[in-house]
């Protein structure tokens, strides 16, 4: 039988395979970045709000409370982001003619909803509830960041599965007393891993069962 | 012998890359794509929505409902089985002074719930939150947006606030007062009456009979030592 391969076949192939395998694995870590990017994940990078709110100013510079504008938090799934009427218990005082205010009094005016840029936000396919997590001693700034020093919000992590599960699997890691959840400069203790064991018995989270796939994905 | 296998050479060299890169963009392109499954059609509480024309997909009551709901509802919440001490029955819809304060002509006098300690805490928490940005922690209506030029409310500590029923202050929370906005759509009517109680107890706090208290802080307050001025509080007043 004649020759069908020349001997040069032999050194293509090699290096075939091996270029596919460098090929393969640039693209996985190619993949990899693209998944942490935050031109994917649009983590940490502010967006653009119809009124430059700033939580620095309300809540660093006022000590004001989450549960003034949010305040569903604590009793439902949702958050919820104020109507234009919470702004005007303050701003049909203060800064009544400034500009960048504007929007607000219009809305007020009009009844026409301010249309404020959604930051975080699940694919639908996932079950998140606000409430429960507030009940056991989660607190805001550990899943929304420093908002107090934050002029424009932005999104202090990627929501990925791997970061609520990070927490699911080893909740103790995080868990705060209750009358800290809505303080934005408490910091872990040195003992937080004991402190934060001694409130997973006491606040019965269920340890176990927070990884199964069927409580995010109802 | 004819054969269609493929020299090697010419397998690596034709398509075999194209299709590999091909597949390579699209696993990419892929990437980057939100199947239907991440955006459901459905709408989630404040979205917007095309289909009405004010652009919001939560839709407002039809005119003439009677709130069920919210404000006046059936049933007993956590909260008001905890403040009540599981003493009371849920209020029915028809109760007007547990839901506007008033009683007969008037003001209730007393508070609604009988007075606990549980009472008063849920009071103190959820005054916290809604009242001290304007009023102050003591009431005084010294709060921090007041330093900003927001009008100083009235203290809490003056004759004619003392004086005022129970039933008033939970009026002035549900239907605001002057500059002052209702607080009746974020606070709801069984915490308006704990915040009513924890007003009250402010004003005990700096009004109390000498003689209701303890006989050592008595001593303190009737020989009062010089106070030395604490230096961060005097550098706090200049911002
Ligand atoms: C004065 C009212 C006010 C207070 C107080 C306040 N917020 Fe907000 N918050 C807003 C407004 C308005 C928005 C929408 C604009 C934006 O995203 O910045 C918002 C947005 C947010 C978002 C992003 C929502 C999204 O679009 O996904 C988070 C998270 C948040 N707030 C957390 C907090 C936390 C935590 C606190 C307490 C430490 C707090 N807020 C206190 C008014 C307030
Ligand atoms: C409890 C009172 C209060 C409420 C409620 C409130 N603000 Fe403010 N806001 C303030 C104060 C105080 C300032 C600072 C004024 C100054 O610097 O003179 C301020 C400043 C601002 C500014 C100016 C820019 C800045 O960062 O200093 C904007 C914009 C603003 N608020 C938007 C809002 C919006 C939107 C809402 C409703 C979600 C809102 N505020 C609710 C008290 C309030
Ligand atoms: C366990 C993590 C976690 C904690 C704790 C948490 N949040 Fe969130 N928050 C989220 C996630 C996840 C979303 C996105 C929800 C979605 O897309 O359905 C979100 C969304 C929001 C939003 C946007 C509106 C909404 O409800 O979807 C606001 C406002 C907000 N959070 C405020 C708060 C405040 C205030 C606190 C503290 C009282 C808090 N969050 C505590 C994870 C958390
Ligand atoms: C920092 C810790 C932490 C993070 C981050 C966190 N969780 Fe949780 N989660 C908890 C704790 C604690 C509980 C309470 C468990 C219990 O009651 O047994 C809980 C409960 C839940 C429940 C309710 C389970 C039930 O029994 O009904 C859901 C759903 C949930 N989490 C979804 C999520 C999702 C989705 C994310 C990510 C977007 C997330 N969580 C991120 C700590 C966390
Ligand atoms: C603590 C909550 C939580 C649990 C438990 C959980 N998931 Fe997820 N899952 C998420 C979140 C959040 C996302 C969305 C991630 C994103 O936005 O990319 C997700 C996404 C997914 C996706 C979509 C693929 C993708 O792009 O990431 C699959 C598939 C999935 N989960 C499967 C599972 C399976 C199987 C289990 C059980 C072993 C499970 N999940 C348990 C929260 C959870
Ligand atoms: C945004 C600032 C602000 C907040 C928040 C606020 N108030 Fe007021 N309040 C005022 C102002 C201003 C007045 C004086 C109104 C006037 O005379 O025009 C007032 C007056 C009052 C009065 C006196 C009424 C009278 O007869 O003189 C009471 C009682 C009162 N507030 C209770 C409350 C309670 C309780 C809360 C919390 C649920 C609250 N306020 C939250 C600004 C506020």
């Amino acid at each position: 039988m004649a020759q069908v391969f020349p001997r040069s076949a032999n050194v293509l192939v090699r290096a075939g395979i091996a270029s596919s395998v460098l090929l393969v694995s640039v693209l996985t870590l190619v993949a990899a970045g693209m998944y942490q990017s935050p031109l994917v994940n649009s983590m940490k990078i502010a967006k653009a709000q119809p009124i430059p709110f700033s939580h620095q100013r309300h809540v660093g510079g006022n000590g004001m409370d989450c549960r003034y504008c949010h305040t569903s938090v604590d009793s439902s799934n949702f958050a919820g982001v104020p109507p234009t009427e919470t702004c005007m218990t303050c701003h049909s005082q203060i800064l009544t003619d400034a500009p960048m205010l504007q929007p607000v009094h219009e809305s007020w005016k009009n009844g026409t909803p301010i249309e404020w840029t959604r930051i975080y936000d699940l694919p639908d396919f996932v079950y998140f509830d606000h409430s429960v997590h507030i009940a056991k001693g989660v607190g805001c700034t550990t899943c929304h960041g420093a908002i107090d020093q934050m002029r424009l919000t932005h999104k202090a992590t990627n929501l990925y599965m791997g970061w609520c599960l990070q927490c699911h699997r080893a909740p103790e890691k995080f868990l705060r007393p209750q009358d800290k959840v809505f303080d934005v400069e408490w910091k872990a203790p040195r003992n937080q891993i004991e402190e934060g064991l001694r409130l997973v018995k006491e606040n019965n989270v269920n340890v176990g069962q927070l990884t199964n796939c069927s409580i995010c994905h109802r | 012998m004819k054969t269609n296998t493929m020299n090697a050479a010419e397998f690596t060299s034709q398509g075999h890359w194209r299709t590999l890169a091909a597949c390579a963009a699209c696993m990419l392109a892929l990437m980057g794509c939100h199947p239907d499954m991440w955006n459901q059609p459905r709408f989630a509480a404040l979205q917007k929505s095309g289909f009405f024309t004010d652009g919001r997909a939560s839709r407002d009551p039809v005119p003439g409902t009677i709130q069920y709901d919210g404000q006046r509802r059936p049933w007993k919440s956590a909260v008001f089985e905890g403040i009540s001490g599981g003493q009371l029955t849920v209020p029915s819809i028809m109760d007007d002074t547990f839901y506007t304060g008033r009683q007969g002509e008037g003001f209730k006098a007393d508070n609604y719930f009988p007075v606990s300690a549980e009472l008063l805490a849920r009071g103190r928490e959820r005054y916290d939150v809604t009242c001290t940005p304007c009023h102050g922690f003591a009431g005084d209506g010294f709060g921090v947006v007041t330093r900003r030029g927001f009008p100083n409310p009235p203290s809490f500590h003056i004759d004619r606030l003392r004086e005022v029923e129970d039933g008033y202050l939970f009026d002035v929370m549900t239907n605001g007062f002057g500059r002052m906005y209702s607080y009746a759509a974020r606070v709801t009517p069984e915490d308006r009456w704990a915040i009513a109680a924890y007003i009250r107890a402010l004003q005990f706090s700096q009004y109390a009979p000498l003689d209701t208290v303890p006989a050592d802080v008595k001593e303190a307050i009737l020989n009062p030592q010089p106070v030395v001025e604490n230096p961060a509080d005097s550098s706090a007043a200049h911002h």
